[in-house]
C-alpha cells in the first residue's frame, strides 16, 4: 500500500512536514503527492471519527439489508445512486452475499426517524424487494481506530 | 533474625541493578505518562507463528526436548544463517538454542572467562554485558564509541585497551541504544587486527533483521572470523517474539560442546512450544518482518527529522528501533534531562548514561510505538524544550 495513504488513514490531520519526515521527502513533495492523489480521485475526502456516546448519545445508526431487482444494463448502480443521495445515508455497498444485495448504513436522530426513513423512503423505491433493519447498539472500532477502549500497554522496560 | 547481608554472596551484592529499571519504577507510579522506554516490539507475534504454537499444544506431547534444542529448529537456524551470510554451521555440533539472546550471552562469557580475564565491552550498549562478565569472574573494560564515527566501533577505539588478559570483544551491532550499524567496510580492519590475536568475538546480532536501507552484514562473513566468533541471535526483536524466550548461539564445535554443559545443568532446554513455533518464524515470515521493518522505518525517519528540527541533534541510525538524540545543547545531564522531562511533561525516555559513560549527553528513544503515540511525545518534548529555553534566557 502507498505509504502516504497508510499514514493518512491513521491520522489525516498530520502536517506536511511530519508526513515528509516519515517518508523521507520534503514537506512540499508530500503536499504535491497528496494533491495528485486528490486530483486523480484516489483520495475522496477526509472525515472525523467520533465517539457518539460522548458527543451525541441520541444519534442512532442502523444497517439496512436491501434485496433489489437488478435492472437491465446497469445492474444495481441506478438504485444505489438513488439511495446514496439521501442525507440520512452514511454508506452504500453492493454485497456478494446472496441473502441480500445492498448494505446501507443510515444515521438518524432517534429510532423512529430511522424506522420511518426505511419504510417510507427506502422500501418504496422501485426495484427494492425487501428491507431488513439492524440497529447498531455500540461501536467498538471504526476505520482502524478504537472507540470503546483505550489501548493498554503491558510491556515492561528491558 | 537472619542477617541476609551475610547470607548473600559479596559478588552478587556488588552488581548494580539496571539503570533502565530504576528510572522506570518511578514512571510506573505516575498517571498519564507517555513512555518511549521499552525495548520490545509493539507488534504482536505474526499469526502464522502463534497458529503453529496452538497446533503444537493440540497435537504434541510437551516434553523437555534435547538440551541443544529440537533438531528441526537447529536445522532451520543453520539454513537461515547460510542463506543470510553464506556461512554454514553444523546443526549438531555448532548450534545451541537458548532462552533468549540474554542466556546466549551469559553462556558465552561463563564458558570463556577465567577469573581476571578482560572483556572489551563496546559502549554505549545494552545493560547486561558488564554485569554478566563480572558474575562470570571477568573484568569488563569499557570501549566508548563516538558520535564523530556515528557510534561505530573503530580499531583505534580499542587497540590501546588490549592487554595479555584480553579474551573477548563484545560487538553489539545493530546497536541498542544508538541504532548504529557496522558495514563490511567498518568491520574489515577490526577483523584483520583480531585475526592476529587470540581474542574471540561475541557478536550480538539480535537486531540483525531490523536495518533500514541496507542489508545487515555479519563479521562471521569475513575470512577467518567464523572460527574466532561466537554468534548470538534470537527471535524476540525481528519476529516480535519477546515473551517466547528464544535465542541461539552458533560457534565452533569445541565452544558449543563446553557451553552447552552450563545450559544443560542450569536450564535443561529452551521452551518446547516456542522452539516448534520458531521454525515457522524462520521459514514463513519474511513478508511479515518486511512489513514491520517498513513501519519502523516510517517512525525512524519521523523521529530523526523531528529531533533535528527541535535542535536535539540526532544522527541517522540505520538499525534496531531506537534513536539517540543529543541533549547537550540544553546544558543538562542525561539524568537531569530525563528526570525533568518525566516529572514536568510526563514523557519517559532512558538517559543515555544508563548504557555506559559514553552515552552521557544523549537519551534513548524507542520507536516501538504507534505514530500517534510518538507524535504526542514529540509535542510534549517540544513544550519542555521551549520551557528550558525561556528558563535559560531569564
Amino acid at each position: 500500500m502507498n505509504d502516504i495513504i497508510k499514514i493518512l488513514q491513521q491520522n489525516a490531520r498530520i502536517s506536511n512536514t511530519a508526513l515528509g519526515e516519515m517518508l523521507g521527502i520534503t514537506a512540499e513533495e508530500a503536499a504535491a503527492q497528496i494533491e495528485n492523489l486528490e486530483k486523480s480521485g484516489v483520495i475522496k475526502g477526509y472525515s472525523v471519527i467520533v465517539d457518539d456516546d460522548l458527543y451525541d448519545k441520541s444519534t442512532v445508526y442502523a444497517t439496512i439489508e436491501l434485496k433489489v431487482t437488478p435492472q437491465r444494463d446497469c445492474g444495481f448502480d441506478d438504485i444505489a445512486k438513488t439511495i446514496m443521495m439521501y442525507d440520512e445515508v452514511e454508506s452504500v455497498s453492493l454485497m456478494s452475499s446472496g441473502a441480500y444485495d445492498l448494505a446501507v448504513e443510515v444515521k438518524g436522530n432517534n429510532l423512529k426517524d430511522v424506522a420511518f426513513f426505511v419504510s417510507e423512503r427506502l422500501a418504496t423505491i422501485d426495484g427494492i424487494l425487501s428491507t431488513s433493519t439492524h440497529f447498531i447498539l455500540k461501536k467498538y472500532k471504526e476505520k482502524g481506530i478504537f472507540i470503546d477502549c483505550e489501548e493498554h500497554d503491558e510491556r515492561g522496560l528491558c | 533474625m537472619i542477617d541476609y547481608d551475610k547470607v548473600l554472596s559479596s559478588k552478587i551484592k556488588s552488581i548494580k541493578p539496571s539503570g533502565i529499571r530504576k528510572f522506570f519504577d518511578i514512571a510506573g507510579t505516575m498517571e498519564d505518562v507517555i513512555s518511549l522506554g521499552v525495548g520490545e516490539p509493539d507488534f504482536n507475534t505474526p499469526w502464522a507463528i502463534r497458529k503453529s504454537a496452538i497446533q503444537v499444544l493440540e497435537r504434541k506431547h510437551i516434553i523437555y526436548g534435547p538440551n541443544k534444542g529440537i533438531a528441526p529448529l537447529r536445522n532451520t537456524i543453520s539454513a537461515h544463517i547460510e542463506k543470510k551470510h553464506g556461512i554454514k554451521y553444523d546443526p549438531d555440533k555448532e548450534i545451541i538454542v537458548t532462552v533468549g539472546g540474554s542466556e546466549a550471552i551469559d553462556l558465552t562469557v561463563r564458558g570463556l572467562l577465567d577469573p581476571g580475564d578482560e572483556v572489551l565491552v563496546v559502549e554505549p550498549c545494552f545493560v547486561c554485558y558488564a554485569p554478566l562478565v563480572e558474575l562470570a569472574g571477568g573484568v569488563p573494560v569499557s570501549v566508548p564509541t563516538r558520535i564523530e564515527n556515528n557510534f561505530k566501533l573503530t580499531l583505534e577505539d580499542f587497540k590501546d585497551k588490549i592487554t595479555e588478559r584480553t579474551k573477548l570483544l563484545i560487538l553489539p551491532f545493530p546497536n541498542n541504544p544508538t541504532g548504529a550499524v557496522m558495514t563490511r567496510k567498518d568491520l574489515e580492519p577490526i577483523a584483520e587486527f583480531i585475526r592476529d590475536t587470540d581474542i574471540m568475538v561475541l557478536t550480538d546480532e539480535i537486531y540483525s533483521e531490523l536495518t533500514y536501507g541496507m542489508k545487515h552484514f555479519s563479521i562471521i562473513e569475513l575470512e577467518g572470523m567464523k572460527e574466532r566468533t561466537i554468534y548470538v541471535n534470537g527471535f524476540s526483536k525481528a519476529y516480535a517474539m519477546t515473551g517466547w524466550r528464544l535465542g541461539y548461539v552458533t560457534a565452533p564445535a569445541p565452544i558449543i560442546s563446553q557451553i552447552s554443559k552450563i545450559h544443560q545443568y542450569g536450564i535443561m532446554c529452551s521452551p518446547f512450544i516456542s522452539q516448534n513455533a520458531a521454525v515457522e518464524a524462520l521459514t514463513a515470515c519474511d513478508a511479515e518482518v518486511a512489513k514491520m521493518v517498513d513501519e519502523y522505518n516510517i517512525r525512524r525517519r519521523y523521529l530523526v527529522g523531528e529531533f533535528n528540527r527541535l535542535g536535539l541533534t540526532c544522527f541517522n541510525p540505520e538499525g534496531a528501533f531506537y534513536v539517540f538524540p543529543c541533549i547537550k545543547s540544553t546544558g543538562l545531564t542525561s539524568e537531569e534531562f530525563c528526570e525533568r522531562l518525566l516529572f514536568e511533561e510526563r514523557v519517559a525516555a532512558v538517559p543515555g548514561s544508563a548504557f555506559g559513560e559514553s552515552g552521557e549527553g544523549y537519551m534513548r528513544i524507542s520507536y516501538a510505538y504507534s505514530l500517534k503515540h510518538l507524535m504526542e511525545a514529540i509535542k510534549r518534548i517540544e513544550k519542555f524544550l521551549k520551557k528550558l529555553e525561556s528558563e535559560n534566557e531569564s
